[in-house]
């Protein structure tokens, strides 16, 4: 690990911050997190390259602190899991589960993640500029989840809160079971799942994808009014024995 | 869990390193299955001829029994495989020989190019006892096992042969696995042990006897196999992809000028030549992908 100071890189840090360079190829991921985990709120530690990554898992997982951790190459399963306050940003692909649970904070894929993108996550922004994989926000809690490309099936089940906007097409299934998520995709749907429908798009909706594209460094390339919005249709909140096939 | 490798060479240039690239992989997919490891590699083969893959207790006398088993056969061994090579025309009759001569002799597969070889233990261990490291040749598929369905044994291990110079790796577990060897004991498809994935392998080489092609039987299995897999099959002229309808398992693919390859997960790939700017991406739920040498 090499330290420099002042910065000179980063043009998101201002120049009292220090910048890390963690190598993977030597270094192991478990001395990663753990002086990640180390950092501590007001610490001036908040710029961290990592290098070599090469799909290794739980990478920058479990972070509580407001620092940058800047990954360059792809990266394996539950890269960023549990993030509370971080900026995690992944210069290649992600694995399974990226963002899982995150609290807070912001993650950014260049590339693609693969399957359960966002599962269960309360708070923050995840934001993937490529394709998003099968289950993307399954079970979603709060997140603002951006998709530049498509999401796969299963996308936003059992989701419960927040949002999902998608600049591509949905597969299978987008939303089955929903709860209060909104869904706003740009594309076609292959099939909506149990009880989610496509609600109409009022201007305060366009307010809001405009505001999540912003948030993700996508306002302007596409009109928020080409979105359409999905949510849940309220039928399967209370068990009903009508409903049972469906449950 | 298990973990799949597959690599698939277009550049002849690499092909003397097909072993050495595809060890690297499988011992990356350690984690994901410590009980057991196989592999099949794609070499070098004659027209006219076949190679038998066999195998039997440590320390075994293969060049005794290929003396018994007379002229024209040629033995290379490897551990507790030995590599068989006969005429074509003799295949048969040298099956019945080995069953009647030295019935504690399993053939593991049999082929024009295919050799298969599988054992319990550590993955990197295994591809150290018979060198594939060193091995050649144009394509090659591997498998790191953690049991679920059936014990762990050398039987269990995968690959599966599913005819000549075919196999299938299987990560997954079928549900329906008891019902489906039911009905293939019931066709005449005998299926040797507990394994659920070898009753998948199995139901290929079924669907093939009746007619299908390999791509057709996969297609078939989509409706028939119930439970979660993604099959990774070896041909004699390339390899297969299926994932199940949910892609329950995972599978990561990079291709560039010089091959495709298979990963359950990116790690096991990112040691390839020109990784960082191959094209990366995850096969589609119940679609059937084949490279071919021949189309490549």
């Amino acid at each position: 690990m090499t330290t420099t100071t002042p910065n000179q890189g980063a043009p998101l840090m201002n120049a009292s911050t220090q910048s890390h360079s963690f190598d993977l190829a030597t270094a192991k991921v478990r001395d990663l997190n753990a002086a990640l985990h180390a950092l501590k709120e007001g610490s001036n530690a908040s710029l961290w390259r990592v290098s070599n990554p090469r799909g290794l898992h739980a990478l920058a997982a479990g972070l509580d602190a407001p620092v940058t951790v800047e990954i360059d190459g792809p990266v394996g399963y539950y890269c960023a899991g549990m993030n509370k306050q971080a900026t995690v940003i992944v210069r290649g692909n992600a694995g399974v589960g990226l963002g899982e649970n995150m609290m807070s904070g912001r993650i950014e894929v260049e590339g693609d993640a693969s399957q359960a993108a966002g599962a269960t996550a309360h708070g923050g922004l995840l934001v993937i500029r490529g394709e998003a994989g099968a289950r993307c926000g399954i079970s979603m809690k709060g997140v603002d989840i951006v998709v530049g490309g498509s999401v796969g099936h299963m996308s936003a089940f059992m989701a419960q809160a927040g949002t999902l906007t998608v600049l591509g097409d949905a597969g299978e299934a987008l939303g089955d079971s929903i709860y209060e998520a909104r869904l706003y995709v740009r594309g076609s749907v292959k099939s909506l799942g149990a009880d989610c429908v496509e609600k109409e798009m009022r201007d305060e909706h366009k307010a809001q994808v405009f505001e999540k594209l912003k948030a993700a460094g996508l306002e302007g390339q596409v009109d928020p009014s080409e979105f359409k919005r999905y949510g849940s249709a309220r039928t399967l909140y209370h068990f009903h024995v009508d409903n049972a096939s469906a449950y | 869990m298990c973990g799949i490798v597959g690599l698939f060479l277009k550049d002849k240039a690499l092909e003397p390193q097909l072993g050495e690239l595809l060890s690297g992989m499988l011992g990356t997919m350690c984690g994901r299955g410590p009980d057991s490891a196989g592999f099949a590699v794609y070499g070098a083969g004659e027209s006219g001829e076949v190679k038998l893959t066999l195998r039997a207790a440590e320390g075994y006398d293969f060049a005794g029994l290929a003396e018994k088993l007379g002229e024209g056969a040629e033995v290379l061994q490897r551990a507790t495989h030995a590599v068989l090579t006969v005429p074509s025309a003799d295949e048969a009759g040298i099956r019945a020989k080995i069953a009647a001569l030295a019935p504690e002799v399993t053939v593991v597969g049999a082929g024009s190019r295919m050799e298969l070889y599988k054992e319990v233990g550590m993955p990197t261990d295994v591809a150290v006892r018979f060198d594939l490291a060193k091995m050649a040749g144009t394509h090659g598929i591997a498998h790191t096992r953690m049991a679920t369905e059936s014990a762990v044994t050398t039987n269990g291990a995968h690959p599966f042969s599913t005819g000549l110079d075919q196999c299938l790796v299987h990560n997954g577990s079928l549900s329906n696995f008891r019902t489906v060897r039911r009905n293939l004991e019931r066709a005449g498809v005998t299926i040797q042990t507990e394994n659920d994935s070898e009753v998948a392998a199995g139901y290929l080489t079924w669907r093939m006897k009746e007619g299908r092609s390999l791509g057709e039987a996969l297609e078939d299995s989509l409706d028939d196999l119930d439970g979660f897999y993604t099959f990774v099959v070896g041909t004699e002229s390339g390899f297969g992809v299926l994932r199940d309808p949910i892609a329950c398992k995972p599978a990561v693919m990079a291709e560039t000028d010089q091959y495709v390859a298979f990963g359950s997960e990116y790690r096991a790939l990112a040691g390839l030549p020109g990784i960082e700017n191959a094209k990366i991406f995850e096969p589609e739920p119940a679609k059937v992908y084949f490279w071919d040498r021949a189309a490549a």
